[in-house]
């Protein structure tokens, strides 16, 4: 959903290293060319309808996205309204395999529930912890870094060196360290009931450094150029110069993480709840489905933790894809 | 047909077409081109950015970027055929019969390997020599290209080499296998003028011993009138006209050569303006007589009349820590500008010229504020600004104070539009009642500049180096300075774009009564421009004096050096432009 | 030289020391340590007794003292939950996991790198495509999905391999090892390919990418101008520059395959310290928890410490004498 309008946004002013080429079209033209025309006469757009990957993959995401907003809606069954489970349709195959209910057309679980219902409503969960995290990260690691960037001298060696320490222990250790805490610091009912924002922050905090990193980095680069020393001259302050000159300028790349960023922190929560420290069976994401699932891996019914493996793939998959054009898109060296 | 006399030259190319595929179609970057080259003979390719000059030597190498391909024509080597040939060939040609030297010493160097390594893999991979042979032919090449204790230094890595030894060590490189041509393209641009001088006369010095043909690529028309023997002048792709220097030199008979070569400002003489081109584009004049009774521009500033000195430097002194330490010995210091004291009155335009890292950019960057001095004082309408405490109570100062930049592709943020940034500074000092003035300001400022209201809502990448320049001054403009500090303002720019630039700051000068600080290392520009001039090296200001006697009677001897070293470019003139 | 590595052994204390800060506060803060430690039935007295015994009424300085000596000395104390102390199980422990992170990173190098300089270099060729494709395949699939489609095609469809534990180990000293016997080689298998599978694609990845940056630079362009052979700046100009960054990241990800292995070793019951350190965190079994996150950290310094004198022994320019230029 927003990854294409973000895509479109992202082309207005692409920067283009060579002045003279786009001076001799462009001059002569007195018009303006709409919002939109400039979007679709843009170099991304011309790389995204040539790269049929690329569309796939957009198509793909969209229709998780739109899944996940409209589960109640989509999904065939209500697999949480107990009144409409039954033990009696437990562990049933897939349509089209033999003992199969038509009803249910990829099987169900141990419980009776729809597994078709349960990865739409279980990518819901994994989408909005995802997405959750990665806005925490990106808000966190972007300050950060701007301010480390722009300040320099000791705040930017703390900061760093902070990141640097964070760096060697790896996001799934992080996040499991600190579900590990809350568990001992909240009551347990308590932890129930937070168990998403502590997700959220788990996954959240482990990711920050990436962007701060990128974006102490472009920083750096963007306070020396000058533009910014001319703002400077005018007698700007360093907050609105951060806000207005250097950020929208260090926006590239940070897409691009968060992006892949998305990707790593849905495998990370699938990840946190296969091990039972993460959603709770209650409310199960792809995650907790494949965990469920792996228990009847060794009796058969592999179809409870395939199917929600492979959707959770797909997904992965799809972002990874658009993470991995918008990078190569965005690069003017690669052009 | 003229078979006989192609086979001696060294090399002909004949028709040549370069030609890059893009999404909006191929561009052509060179075509129907011709060209020779004898042996011993130093032919110089001239012409700005964008004219093809560097992918013709990437095409007789055959090294064209990808997708750059060459569509037409042939290349000769001494009646060979070059181009075409499939990789191995070509590699046998590269380096043994055709040596490269590039633009950035710094960066053409493999920074893992010794010199000596590279030396002797690049011999041995074309003479068959052993080990110890190649050593001593690799020793001897470093003596020829004038680096001292070559027996010592072939041991060392690049990073122990100062930039103009790199680029020594580079030529020597390219000299590995006695190659018969050698392509050097923009050998000299990344260097101090100093070392530029010394390389040029190594490099004729080894064309004219070896008998070694040179194609000598630059944008440089003083380089090209010191050491080539022959010139082509390129115009977007084209050769628009060949000749001996000296023809082209005083005889130019193509329009665009005659441009190009009276832009180049003067070091002889000064003009009242420019003499300006009219064969290149871009060249919209601004409005005539702007009146400034009635303009914005006019209106009064809220000064008082000044009796002393508008900006004055009193033992300015900058340090820049370069290494940071907990312990105070083992921190390391680098002293940029070391006291200088210097005054600019009102209305005069003040240079200060000086080779890089002689600290005249930090000075600049010091008065503007980008920079807080690390002791003396800088004064500015009687005011010490060292002296204010806040940003606000700095900002009426700011305010009167602009400055131009260096880089016209830099100094302007790509995500804003035109307007935004010209209107930037008139809403921060409030200049403007509501943003319909503010508009109305900004579109004057455009016109002043010469680029026109329609500018307003593009982005800066839409615009050449040139009119970006303008959109910088516009901006500086928007604050109603009384003194503008100019950092190389052409210095990345073209020479028929320099002129105009240059032609329009001393336009924008004179109306508005100006107090200019212009800073810049090319001393013909200062003369044209300034009114006095300060000489700076290692962070020291050497001497100050008006510049016609600065040019006709220098005290110290570091201006004498520079004077010696400025390029002595007598070209074609046009005497109805010099007016 | 030696101030270089003089001063990335004391960054590498900083940073023990501040890894060690966080596991103590874990240890102290989080939860009642003397809760965890005695039954319901221990009067008040007895465990005021036992307080002030542990010295947890000392001030903060000196008890955090105390955790680092004790730790330093390998001494975590008591895991709430075995009843046994924490430095036992995590010796029982360590050789499993160290077994399976050096196979999984030695097969992760040994396949990544050269699959990375090749898709540098042989930039479109169809082969470096269908790597490229695989690798963001390889980069989308979870470790323990990897580990569950493994068990279901080779365990439980194919019946070939074992699908959980170590096999049959031998006793060499303290060290177990399950690399001397055909049933612990053949329980290795998959673990070790799951867990190298992800480090894989990333190491390919990135060697390639810094690759061809380095195959961007003047000085390659220099050699090729040159008529230096294909072979030769490839290899001997490009890779030598490519080393800096790559040795850099794969020093990062092989500390990152240990605390990985937290994955594997839970889908295959893999009987090594990460299954201890879940375990752990499900029962929220601090002591644990803080001597694994120390250890962690202790092997990340180790690994960077010897990623600084690669460094050293690559890059000349470090090996000169700071006090000169740049």
């Amino acid at each position: 959903m927003s990854l294409l309008t973000l895509a479109c946004a992202l082309t207005a002013p692409a920067d283009i290293e060579d002045g003279a080429e786009a001076m001799t079209d462009t001059t002569a033209q007195t018009t303006q060319k709409s919002w939109l025309a400039r979007a679709a006469d843009s170099d991304l757009w011309y790389s995204f309808v040539r790269s049929p990957v690329t569309i796939v993959s957009t198509i793909v995401t969209i229709l998780f996205f739109v899944s996940a907003i409209f589960a109640n809606w989509i999904a065939p069954h209500n697999p949480f309204d107990l009144a409409t489970i039954s033990i009696m349709d437990a562990s049933l195959p897939p349509a089209w395999m033999e003992g199969s209910d038509p009803r249910f057309w990829l099987g169900t679980d141990d419980q009776g529930r729809d597994i078709f219902s349960t990865i739409i409503f279980g990518a819901r969960i994994s989408l909005f912890v995802g997405f959750a995290s990665v806005i925490f990260s990106m808000i966190l690691g972007i300050s950060l870094g701007l301010i480390s960037g722009y300040v320099g001298g000791r705040l930017d060696a703390f900061i760093m060196r902070v990141a640097d320490i964070q760096l060697s222990f790896p996001a799934i250790l992080i996040a499991l360290l600190i579900d590990g805490v809350a568990r001992g610091v909240l009551p347990r009912e308590m932890h129930q009931d937070l168990v998403f924002y502590v997700l959220i922050f788990a996954i959240g905090i482990s990711g920050w450094v990436q962007y701060a990193r990128t974006v102490r980095g472009s920083t750096l680069v963007e306070k020396n150029k000058e533009y910014v020393q001319a703002a400077r001259v005018i007698g700007i302050g360093p907050l609105i110069i951060l806000w207005r000159h250097v950020l929208p300028n260090v926006m590239g790349p940070v897409l691009v993480i968060a992006t892949i960023h998305l990707a790593i922190a849905v495998i990370t929560e699938a990840t946190l709840s296969f091990l039972g420290v993460g959603v709770p069976p209650t409310t199960p994401s792809l995650g907790t489905l494949i965990r469920i699932g792996n228990d009847y891996l060794f009796s058969g019914e592999w179809w409870i933790t395939i199917f929600p493996g492979i959707a959770l793939v797909l997904l992965v998959l799809a972002i990874n894809l658009l993470g991995d054009w918008l990078r190569d898109a965005l690069n003017p060296k690669l052009r | 047909m003229k078979a006989d006399v192609e086979h001696n030259s060294l090399l002909t190319i004949e028709g040549m077409r370069v030609e890059f595929p893009s999404r909006r179609g191929h561009v052509v970057a060179v075509e129907r081109l011709d060209l020779s080259v004898e042996p011993g003979e130093i032919l110089g390719v001239v012409g700005e950015s964008g004219a093809g000059k560097s992918t013709i030597g990437n095409a007789v190498i055959g090294l064209l970027e990808p997708p750059g391909e060459m569509t037409e024509g042939t290349i000769l080597l001494k009646g060979d055929r070059i181009d075409h040939l499939d990789d191995a060939a070509q590699r046998k040609i590269r380096g043994a019969r055709i040596g490269m030297i590039f633009q950035d010493p710094l960066t053409s160097l493999d920074p893992l390997q010794t010199i000596e390594r590279q030396l002797v893999d690049t011999i041995q991979r074309h003479l068959n020599l052993a080990e110890a042979e190649a050593r001593s032919r690799a020793v001897d090449l470093l003596d020829q290209v004038g680096i001292p204790d070559p027996d010592v230094r072939i041991a060392q890595y690049p990073h122990q080499f100062s930039g103009g030894m790199r680029q020594r060590v580079v030529i020597a490189l390219a000299l590995c296998a006695d190659p018969e041509l050698v392509i050097a393209d923009e050998p000299t641009t990344a260097l101090d003028v100093s070392v530029q001088a010394q390389i040029l006369d190594l490099m004729k010095a080894l064309c004219r011993d070896r008998q070694v043909g040179m194609i000598l690529i630059t944008h440089d028309m003083g380089v090209i009138s010191e050491t080539a023997d022959r010139v082509a002048v390129m115009y977007r792709g084209r050769v628009v006209e060949t000749g001996t220097t000296q023809q082209i030199m005083s005889k130019p008979t193509h329009d665009y050569t005659k441009s190009l070569i009276s832009a180049v400002p003067r070091p002889d003489k000064r003009l009242k303006r420019f003499p300006l081109v009219t064969y290149i584009e871009d060249a919209e004049e601004r409005p005539e007589g702007l009146n400034l009774a009635t303009h914005w521009l006019g209106k009064v500033r809220e000064e008082h009349k000044l009796t002393g000195n508008l900006v004055e430097l009193k033992d300015a002194h900058m340090r820049f820590i370069t290494r940071h330490s907990l312990f105070p010995s083992r921190r390391l210091y680098l002293d940029a500008v070391k006291d200088v004291s210097f005054a600019i009155q009102p209305g005069e335009v003040f240079g200060l010229v000086g080779e890089s890292g002689s600290g005249k950019s930090t000075i600049a960057r010091m008065i503007t504020g980008i920079y807080k001095p690390s002791g003396g004082s800088i004064t500015f309408d009687g005011t010490d600004m060292t002296a204010l405490q806040s940003r606000a109570a700095a900002a009426p100062f700011r305010r009167q104070m602009q400055m131009i930049f260096q880089d016209p592709f830099s100094s302007l943020n790509p995500r804003m539009r035109v307007e935004d940034i010209i209107e930037e500074p008139i809403h921060f000092h409030k200049m403007a009642y509501d943003q319909q003035e503010a508009r109305q300001i900004m579109h004057d400022l455009l016109d002043v500049v010469g680029l026109g209201a329609q500018a307003a809502r593009k982005f800066p990448h839409e615009f050449s180096g040139g009119q970006r320049q303008r959109i910088s001054i516009a901006r500086a403009l928007a604050t109603r300075p009384r003194f503008l500090v100019c950092d190389e303002p052409t210095s990345a720019l073209d020479v028929s774009i320099q002129a105009q630039v240059l032609n329009l700051l001393k336009d924008l000068q004179s109306e508005l009564n100006l107090t200019m600080l212009f800073i810049s290392h090319d001393l013909p520009v200062i003369r044209q421009i300034c009114d006095r001039v300060g000489v700076m090296r290692n962070g020291q200001l050497l001497e100050v004096a008006p510049t016609e006697t600065l040019f006709t009677d220098p005290q110290h001897d570091y201006t004498k050096h520079l004077l010696k070293l400025m390029p002595k470019f007598r070209g074609f003139r046009m005497p109805e432009l010099e007016a | 030289m030696l101030t270089f590595i003089a001063k990335r052994l004391v960054q590498s204390i900083l940073v023990m020391l501040t890894v060690a800060l966080i596991a103590f506060s874990l240890f102290r803060y989080v939860g009642d340590p003397i809760n965890n430690m005695v039954g319901q039935d221990t009067t008040l007295e007895e465990r005021i007794e036992l307080k002030e015994r542990l010295g947890l009424n000392d001030s903060f300085f000196v008890q955090f003292g105390r955790f680092v000596v004790n730790s330093a000395q390998g001494n975590f104390g008591f895991s709430y939950q075995h009843r046994r102390p924490v430095s036992d199980l995590i010796a029982e422990r360590l050789p499993a996991t160290l077994e399976l992170s050096i196979v999984s990173a030695f097969l992760a190098m040994a396949i990544g790198i050269p699959m990375g300089v090749y898709t540098a270099i042989r930039r479109n060729s169809w082969l470096s495509h269908s790597f490229m494709t695989l690798s963001l395949v390889g980069i989308s699939l979870p470790t323990f999905l990897i580990g569950i489609l493994l068990i279901l095609l080779f365990g439980v469809v194919l019946r070939w391999l074992p699908t959980f534990g170590r096999g049959d180990v031998v006793q060499l000293g303290w060290w177990s090892t399950g690399m001397l016997t055909a049933s612990g080689l053949k329980s290795l298998i998959m673990p070790s390919i799951t867990l190298a599978l992800f480090q894989m694609t990333l190491i390919m990845r990135l060697v390639r990418s810094e690759m061809l940056e380095v195959l961007r630079t003047d000085f390659v362009k220099f050699a090729r101008a040159r008529g230096l052979a294909e072979r030769y700046v490839n290899f001997v100009v490009a890779l030598k520059n490519t080393m800096v960054p790559v040795i850099t990241i794969t020093g990062l990800q092989l500390g990152s395959i240990i605390a990985f292995a937290i994955i594997t070793e839970s889908v295959f019951q893999w009987p090594g310290m990460g299954l201890l350190f879940i375990q752990a965190v499900g029962n929220v079994d601090i002591p644990i928890m803080a001597a694994y996150l120390v250890l962690i950290a202790f092997f990340f310094v180790v690994i960077n410490l010897i990623v600084d004198m690669l460094y050293v022994v690559v890059d000349p320019r470090l090996r000169v004498d700071s006090a000169g230029g740049h």
